[in-house]
């Protein structure tokens, strides 16, 4: 049997034109997906049972018993930290908000290391986007900035952006312009008209010059601006201002080189200049498939998009002393659950430690780096293969992932479901 | 439930504050109740729950309007309690907030007022989390390629296929249509300057967009009238289109007993002047050529002093209150359907041509002769958040009021509008149509703004003696009343009491499925299976809104077969 327009749970590019074969249960053949996305719903090592820590080492044990350890240490901590959301549906998230608002903890995604500086940025000036689709049919200038989808977003050159073709842009890749700004010559860079090559963490400093030019104050710059040459950045703004549609996509390169949300800020403001001579969007190129989603669900839910403390029972949000790495980096977290993430692999060493010192309750489908770590692990089944729910890509579309196949392992909302009911019958006996 | 003695006013029934008992039995007003329970309304205002006709209460724009707001969610915070879950937000409050909010000021159902298809899965999901409150969404179809082109061909049974597919796909309820041809031209950065400027690349007018969308939304039979947010909208000078607008379409006759046409927040839309320095009021021609063509409704759009978040799918006008005010701008273009923006703003007092808008939306309610033609709304959180509705009943219903708020106001307010010489003062019937039954009529909800038997048990109950206290006079206390229901009671529950929410029940979503003849059906759906294969971005198969975000669907059929 082959299901169409499967939705890949990889990137957040959210491809929804999969083919998926399945036999007996068991998938057997994907067609359309990139290698990544096409690696996962193929499946690799799985947790094979839901395990508790006893003693140093981890032992399997029952669903039951692992839902109460959880609960019961939830339950019994005074700072929980709730992290992670970025690989599980919209369905799940709602549930961890409901419970971090029961244990009175504070929860928090992966954006926080990832695109939490775009959010912040965004908070600063406002984000003037479009939908990916408005990119394929319209954009003649598309400039990937800190990003590098050939390696982390395959299809989306294809699909969305520079080789893409719409109502407005017929001869697709020949018909635009391409630009990339990194701080190396990336696969994506090969692909490009032109590739500014900018020194590390100076973002700021080429976008501002940028800025300048494009108002008419490019007599004030400098012959090089962070290695580029003056002439190079002309010819850029140039073309920025001759486009019809132009697009900056940018990646952690922008967001997690120096100055940060300033940087974003800067590029949202030269794209807000930019519309005062001609069309320009930007946009974020968020990784995991539905980060995005858990900062929509968190913000129609607590007023706030990551890092929402709701131990006073009000959402209470300030990044920099809310956000998952400050709790842990000032020691202050007690016991921290993980959802559909893998904080061990992607955390600043220090907070890695501070983890270890603390229980950890890990909800996911897959092993990693967390699980070292995990005082209680309970597998679930992979959304978006095994189970269908909400997710939103990365230019804030949502759409419905399916379900291709049974796994009979409980859900990462379910699982969460059941810790929240036995958290409530706790605070209930007491 | 028997709510006993209140003093009751029902317009629709021809109710006009009598003594007496309303009824409600499984949900709905029935002639007489078994059961016991009694609600002592003695010396009370009782009304039919409040409706909101045109809202941004859920979607992407009003998340938009969230994340880039975090100082707006400080404001409103309240902690959860056994029952709640936590509020936060002035301007944009989190879903929870907005029907607890609603609820307290007797409102017991609210629409969304632009949704885009591609996007309405989103705006279901947080209507899902709106807790209490009726709802629908209204499905946005003015700057559509599908619309533009059936327009374009002159396919007017297409048209209407594609109408009721599109509400079906986006579980909507009406035709909304915000700067028609203005969001496809915002696509390479342009506008549409009037109804006859041609919408680039697509060889058609304004005009025969609003003009082709009625004429299909009237064949439909759709429950709704066409729901139009005007070129030109926020300009000065714009009432000239307004007017324009409306002449256009006096010749299209309504196919049910409601409007034929509905312009929104019409405050927005009735400016003279050529630049903001002779910035004026024109809401008396407006109100003048409504009293004559009853055939038309308005929404009256009003502002309120203080923070408000503009959003609107007219991405153009956000454009240039950004660049106007050096505000935060956040812009959303939708392939092949819409474009949005987002801008934070504050009205000032002593803003000359704020104070001038102010003035402008009271004028246009109180000169508008029949109240059934013009329903009060903020367009929030446009003109300011809902939550000041008892602040706009107590300036309808007090022009001792008014003159106390013009003394604070820039004196342009009263040089350049005719408020200082309105003497009309509303009566509580006239409130009841404009925020009740006006809204529900308007809309085709026909179990709604009424408690006659069938109705929905939908009922609001003020701490106010109506026989006793003087509007004009007392208009604190009107405000006051109004701002913390005594009683609202929905669906035959008691969901607020004292001021205080005291239950949470999960409302319906109205949406309507209407029926159109196969072959109309069949030429739309081979236009789509093209523009998926070609220009959206997703599949086809995954576009529709499922049943698992509408989880309480209350369906309205309507249709030509």
């Amino acid at each position: 049997m082959i299901i169409e327009d499967v939705l890949c749970p990889f990137c957040g590019c959210l491809c929804d034109d999969i083919k998926v074969e399945v036999e007996e249960g068991r998938i057997v053949g994907v067609k359309r997906a990139c290698r990544l996305g096409s690696s996962k719903i193929r499946g690799h090592e799985r947790i094979r049972a839901p395990m508790v820590r006893r003693d140093g080492e981890l032992f399997e044990t029952t669903y039951d018993e692992a839902y109460d350890r959880a609960a019961r240490i939830l339950k019994g901590a005074k700072r929980p930290l709730l992290y992670g959301w970025c690989s599980t549906v919209c369905e799940t998230a709602k549930k961890g908000i409901l419970l971090a608002e029961v244990v009175g903890g504070v929860i928090d995604s992966t954006a926080t290391v990832c695109h939490g500086p775009s959010i912040i940025g965004i908070e600063e000036k406002g984000l003037s986007g479009s939908t990916l689709g408005q990119v394929k049919n319209r954009a003649d200038l598309i400039i990937f900035w800190g990003a590098n989808p050939v390696e982390a977003h395959p299809r989306h050159t294809m699909r969305y952006s520079s080789n893409s073709t719409g109502m407005f842009t017929p001869e697709g890749r020949r018909g635009r312009k391409v630009i990339v700004v990194d701080v190396r010559k990336t696969r994506t860079a090969k692909n490009a008209d032109k590739f500014i090559l900018i020194r590390p963490g100076t973002d700021y400093e080429v976008i501002s010059a940028l800025r300048m030019i494009v108002k008419g104050k490019g007599d004030l710059i400098p012959e090089t601006v962070a290695g580029v040459d003056k002439a190079d950045l002309e010819e850029t703004a140039g073309m920025m201002k001759a486009a019809k549609f132009g697009s900056i996509l940018f990646g952690l390169g922008m967001t997690h080189s120096r100055g940060r949300y300033k940087n974003v800020d800067n590029a949202l403001s030269l794209v807000a200049d930019l519309n005062g001579f001609t069309k320009f969007v930007v946009m974020a190129m968020r990784g995991h498939y539905n980060v995005a989603g858990f900062g929509q669900v968190c913000a129609w839910e607590t007023g706030y998009p990551m890092a929402v403390d709701l131990s006073r029972g009000a959402p209470y949000f300030n990044p920099g002393e809310t956000a998952a790495c400050d709790l842990l980096g000032r020691r202050e977290t007690d016991a921290m659950m993980v959802v559909a993430a893998d904080p061990a692999s992607n955390f600043p060493r220090e907070t890695v430690e501070a983890m270890a010192e603390i229980p950890v309750i890990q909800v996911d489908p897959f092993p990693n780096p967390t699980t070292f770590l995990a005082d209680v692990v309970i597998p679930t089944a992979v959304c978006g293969i095994e189970a269908e729910g909400t997710a939103y890509r990365m230019d804030g579309l949502s759409l419905r992932m399916k379900k291709v196949i049974d796994s009979g392992l409980p859900t990462d909302e379910e699982v969460v479901e059941n810790i929240l009911d036995r958290v409530r019958r706790l605070a209930d006996d007491n | 439930m028997i709510i006993e003695g209140g003093i009751v006013y029902d317009p629709i029934n021809g109710v006009l504050g009598e003594e007496m008992d309303v009824s409600i039995e499984d949900g709905r007003v029935v002639e007489e109740s078994r059961d016991g329970e009694k609600i002592d309304a003695r010396g009370m205002l009782v009304l039919p729950g409040g409706v909101d006709a045109h809202a941004h209460i859920a979607g992407a724009k009003v998340n938009t309007g969230r994340i880039m707001r975090p100082e707006d969610g400080r404001r409103g915070t309240e902690a959860r309690t056994k029952l709640l879950r936590p509020s936060t937000g002035y301007t944009v409050p989190n879903c929870y907030a907005i029907g607890y909010r609603y609820a307290r000021l007797g409102y017991t159902t609210a629409f969304e007022a632009a949704t885009p298809i591609l996007e309405a899965r989103h705006t279901h999901e947080e209507l899902e989390e709106i807790p209490i409150v009726d709802k629908g969404a209204l499905t946005l179809f003015g700057n559509n390629w599908e619309v533009l082109e059936c327009v374009r061909d002159g396919d007017l049974d297409k048209l209407a296929a594609f109408l009721a597919w599109g509400l079906r796909a986006s579980r909507g309820y009406g035709v909304k249509v915000v700067n028609p041809g203005g969001g496809e031209a915002w696509g390479y950065g342009g506008n549409v300057k009037g109804i006859d400027d041609p919408v680039p690349n697509f060889d058609v007018t304004a005009r025969e967009i609003i003009r082709y969308l009625m004429r299909a939304n009237e064949a439909l039979r759709l429950p709704h009238s066409v729901h139009l947010h005007t070129n030109n909208l926020g300009k000065p000078g714009n009432y000239e289109t307004t007017l324009a607008t409306l002449r256009a379409v006096e010749d299209i006759a309504s196919s049910r007993d409601r409007q034929v046409l509905h312009v929104t927040h019409m405050q927005f839309s009735a400016y003279g002047g050529t630049g903001w320095r002779d910035f004026e009021s024109k809401a008396p021609e407006i109100a003048d050529y409504f009293n004559r063509h009853e055939q038309f409704t308005m929404d009256m759009g009003q502002l309120i002093f203080g923070s408000a978040t503009t959003m609107t799918a007219d991405a153009p006008l956000e454009y240039g209150n950004a660049r106007l005010l050096k505000a935060k701008w956040s812009n959303h273009d939708i392939e092949l359907e819409e474009s949005s923006g987002v801008v934070p703003l504050v009205y000032g007092r002593k803003n000359p041509i704020n104070a001038i808008q102010w003035a402008i939306g009271l004028e246009l309610a109180l000169l508008t002769e029949d109240p059934w033609q013009m329903i009060m709304t903020t367009d929030h959180p446009n003109g300011g958040p809902f939550v000041n509705y008892p602040e706009v009943v107590a300036l309808l219903m007090s022009r001792a009021k008014r003159e106390e708020e013009l003394a604070t106001l820039h004196d342009l307010a009263s040089k350049r509008s005719s408020l200082p010489s309105i003497e009309r003062e509303m009566d509580w019937n006239d409130i009841a149509i404009v925020t009740r039954a006006g809204p529900a009529r308007i809309l085709g909800l026909a179990e709604k703004g009424h408690l006659g038997v069938g109705a929905d048990g939908d009922v609001s109950i003020y701490d106010i003696n109506p026989e006793k206290v003087d509007p004009s006079k007392e208009h604190e206390e009107v405000k006051a009343a109004l701002a913390g229901a005594k009683y609202a009671i929905k669906g035959g529950e008691v969901v607020v009491r004292d001021g205080e929410v005291v239950a949470v029940p999960q409302g319906r979503t109205y949406w309507v499925d209407a029926s159109v003849p196969e072959d109309a059906a069949a030429r739309v759906k081979a236009d789509l299976v093209e523009k998926f294969a070609k220009y959206y971005s997703i599949q086809m198969s995954n576009y529709m809104v499922q049943d698992a975000y509408v989880t309480r669907p209350r369906v309205i059929r309507a249709g030509v077969i």
